[in-house]
């Protein structure tokens, strides 16, 4: 029998900012995190003294590959006026900032601190393509990166393992693209914001203008059936399967949940959080799940009492179309084997019983990948508060929301749970 | 016996031999590849080498068009695209290795649970020779 955890005591959301995201080459990580920084402050209520912050958390992968520097901690907390206060970096690949929030939330819990800001940022796009391949391969298994895996690849690996094990196939990873590509459109700060018609007209066009036979494509998917549209990049994950490259930043602020309503009448507090680790694909216990994700659920569900069936929506790491498939069933949502078909009918659409990454995800928002985590619940306090404009989640009245990071190829996964009371 | 340390090194030291080997807890017998220094069952220590048949079966794989630069070195790209995969070890164990003699145009082609053999590659010349683990179709 697991121990009974109760934090010691509640922390809420009570403000949240994040950059836009997408390909800045005129802008740097202190840029972009000023620009998410600014935001937070301004989301206030009743107005904040950014002199309270007593500590900050950021998340970043690997800008030290990306940009050639390290040791960004301090760098960040001088972009936020906020030396000599401590600053902390944490690092957990693709999921660096939903560890920064994991210790400012313990941090506040434990009546250490009472105020703080935490996010991540990562500055991608001044690499080329291959670089970037190369330095996110840095965090897959070593073993797999010997072996010749990409972040793709290893992903591919795991899409083929569940095809085989259920019977699924390209075409139903291809419906959690299309969904995705329909919800960027509503979110000003996504880095793609066409559907995938859009995208299919533009090609039209470009063919029809050099004079080059125009494809004549019935639907989206025959579209992404096409190999000219959607080339492979690590069979049996194509260009429309990936994230982009991406830079950007995002954060929040955290107050002791005594003290939230001092700034607003409507904090998100934070209810469950669980994380875990992960082995690489040779000694993981399945390759249909992510054994990191299973006990971050189990953490997150025992913390704040709460079931899957009483989470109403949730942003989770598409860094890849399998990725999103497997961890709707690891944290619940669905059963084992069953997520493709809830999916195929439309489960977790905007308008759907379990709406995904209404952002339009990692996929169309953009992964600038330690700005991911807290970007992801930048969305769900967005939805909570019934403030995310177009793509604000009809017809219900919303008040648990959740958020699911994962980092590497799942070395580390975490489950956060927000409410809304 | 062999008395290397249960490390990462020696276990690509073994590939460079031609050898696929795992560590076996003496405690509780479960069979590791690559050798760990801690049993997962009963966190012995204790454990011995154990040469593995290098037969399995696939369990999952992909066909890489983008790779690494070490692999682009070996001349593989969105033209010439290379497989990877994982197999499941006659021993019980799984591990990650590179698949050859596969039809990597028709990825399609290619069928978890195929039986499959290890082969080992070593790609270079002297010093800078690094070997690869890779298994083909029985």
């Amino acid at each position: 029998m697991s121990k009974k955890r109760k934090l010691g005591r509640g922390v809420a959301i009570v403000g949240a900012g994040m950059s836009n995201f997408g390909m800045f080459p005129d802008k740097d990580s202190k840029d972009l995190f000023a620009e998410a920084y600014a935001e937070a402050l301004s989301s206030v209520d009743k107005g904040f003294d950014p002199k309270d912050i007593e500590a900050v958390w950021i998340g970043n992968f690997s800008n030290d590959f990306f940009v050639h520097q390290a040791h960004w901690g301090p760098i960040i907390a001088d972009v936020a006026a906020l030396a000599p206060k401590a600053v902390t970096r944490t690092e957990g690949a693709c999921a660096s900032s939903t560890l920064a929030m994991r210790d400012g939330l313990m941090a506040i819990a434990s009546g250490m601190y009472d105020i703080v800001l935490v996010g991540g940022v990562e500055e991608m796009s001044k690499c080329t393509t291959e670089e970037v391949t190369e330095g996110l391969a840095l965090a897959t298994s070593p073993y797999e990166g010997q072996s010749g895996y990409t972040f793709p690849g290893v992903f591919g690996a795991l899409a083929t393992a569940y095809f085989d094990a259920y019977g699924a196939g390209r075409e139903h990873l291809m419906n959690i693209t299309i969904k995705s590509h329909e919800n960027a459109p509503l979110n000003p700060k996504a880095q793609f914001k066409q559907t995938i018609k859009d995208l299919m007209d533009a090609k039209k066009a470009r063919a029809e203008k050099k004079g080059k036979p125009v494809p004549e494509w019935k639907d989206e998917k025959e579209a992404l059936w096409d190999p000219s549209f959607n080339p492979p990049v690590a069979w049996p994950m194509h260009l429309y399967d990936c994230c982009p490259i991406s830079d950007g930043a995002s954060c929040l602020l955290l107050v002791a949940e005594e003290l939230a309503k001092g700034f607003t009448d409507d904090p998100i507090y934070i209810v469950g959080y669980g994380q875990g680790s992960g082995r690489g694909l040779h000694a993981c216990p399945s390759l249909t799940s992510f054994e990191a994700n299973k006990n971050a659920a189990k953490e997150a569900y025992g913390l704040s009492g709460l079931s899957p069936k009483d989470i109403q929506f949730a942003e989770v790491h598409d860094c890849f179309s399998i990725a999103e498939l497997i961890h709707v069933e690891d944290l619940g949502f669905f059963e084992a084997g069953e997520g493709y078909k809830a999916i195929a009918e439309g489960a977790t659409r905007r308008d759907g019983p379990m709406p995904i990454n209404t952002s339009g995800g990692l996929k169309c928002k953009g992964h600038p990948v330690g700005a991911t985590g807290t970007a992801q619940m930048f969305e769900v306090w967005k939805q909570l508060r019934g403030e995310a404009g177009e793509r604000q989640i009809p017809g219900k009245d919303l008040y648990i929301g959740a958020s699911q990071n994962l980092g590497g190829t799942g070395g580390t996964c975490t489950f956060s749970i927000f409410e809304r009371r | 016996m062999e008395d290397r340390p249960f490390s990462d090194i020696s276990y690509r030291k073994f590939l460079d031999e031609d050898k696929l080997m795992g560590s076996k807890c003496k405690k509780c017998g479960q069979v590791y590849v690559p050798p760990r220094h801690f049993c997962y069952e009963c966190f012995s220590e204790d454990m011995e080498w154990l040469e593995m048949k290098g037969e399995g079966e696939l369990a999952a794989y992909t066909c890489i068009y983008v790779g690494p630069a070490f692999m682009i070195e070996q001349g593989y790209d969105r033209k010439n695209p290379y497989c990877t995969g994982v197999v499941k070890l006659a021993e019980g164990p799984r591990i990650v290795g590179r698949i050859e003699g596969v039809d990597v145009s028709k990825p399609e082609s290619i069928k978890i649970g195929t039986a499959m053999t290890a082969e080992f590659l070593h790609v270079g010349e002297g010093e800078d020779v690094r070997s690869f683990l890779a298994f083909k179709p029985v």
